[in-house]
């Protein structure tokens, strides 16, 4: 039976922007592979770590969440241990609560989302005033 | 007459505090699941050596705290929150 899971993992920010989101499809590609079906994915960018990992004081965050067969989660984490560019990771399995919030938080990201191309209008309006 | 019996007057104001009860904010407002990826809510308990408060301090139940300090500890795992610090807040 499928069990709806989520991971969160830091990557170095050695790599660049392509680099890591090849390292963030190659870890979608563990997923789909192994039976998977993604159902949200988050990307949070750059951000600051609040102590040194690996002696690096930031790192990209990415979340997925996923619904899997609890085998596949053994694979997918030996995958993220053998990794080098990932420096920490947590996979979590989502029980009730956890899926209602999941999906209230995506409904709102997915709100943000509509939202933030008016925002860059308006910003791009008031640069041409100021033109 | 009888108001003024009943009246007592004091040089000084006593200083008896009317406690406030303490609440558990996740009963009250309904929160089922305390997300671990939301370090700026989570930082409400702990002190400013990033350690959780106890729960005679914050007044949540015992069922959230339970819930609150997997959450916090996750929270650390992924460096949102740390360990150890001085001055969190």
């Amino acid at each position: 039976m499928q069990k709806q899971y989520e991971a969160v993992f830091i990557m170095t920010p050695v790599l660049s922007e392509q680099q890591m989101k090849e390292a963030v499809d190659k870890f979608k590609a563990v997923l789909t592979n192994g039976g998977a079906e993604i159902v949200h994915e988050e990307n949070w960018g750059l951000k600051k770590l609040a102590y040194p990992v690996q002696h690096k004081s930031t790192g990209f965050y990415q979340l997925l969440q996923f619904k899997a067969d609890p085998t596949l989660i053994l694979k997918f984490e030996t995958e993220l241990k053998r990794d080098e560019r990932i420096i920490r990771w947590l996979t979590i399995a989502l029980d009730k609560d956890a899926l209602a919030y999941a999906e209230k938080r995506i409904a709102k990201r997915n709100g943000q989302a509509q939202a933030e191309p008016e925002k860059v209008n308006v910003s791009e309006n008031t640069v041409n005033k100021e033109d | 007459m009888s108001a003024e019996q009943g009246e007592i007057r004091y040089l000084t104001p006593p200083s008896v505090e009317i406690k406030k009860k303490k609440y558990c904010r996740f009963k009250k407002n309904g929160i089922k699941y305390i997300d671990y990826k939301d370090p700026e809510f989570l930082k409400k308990f702990l002190n400013e050596q990033g350690k959780i408060l106890p729960r005679r301090i914050t007044g949540t139940s015992l069922k959230f705290q339970r819930k609150l300090s997997v959450a916090i500890k996750r929270a650390r795992h992924l460096a949102l929150l740390p360990y150890v610090t001085d001055l969190l807040k």
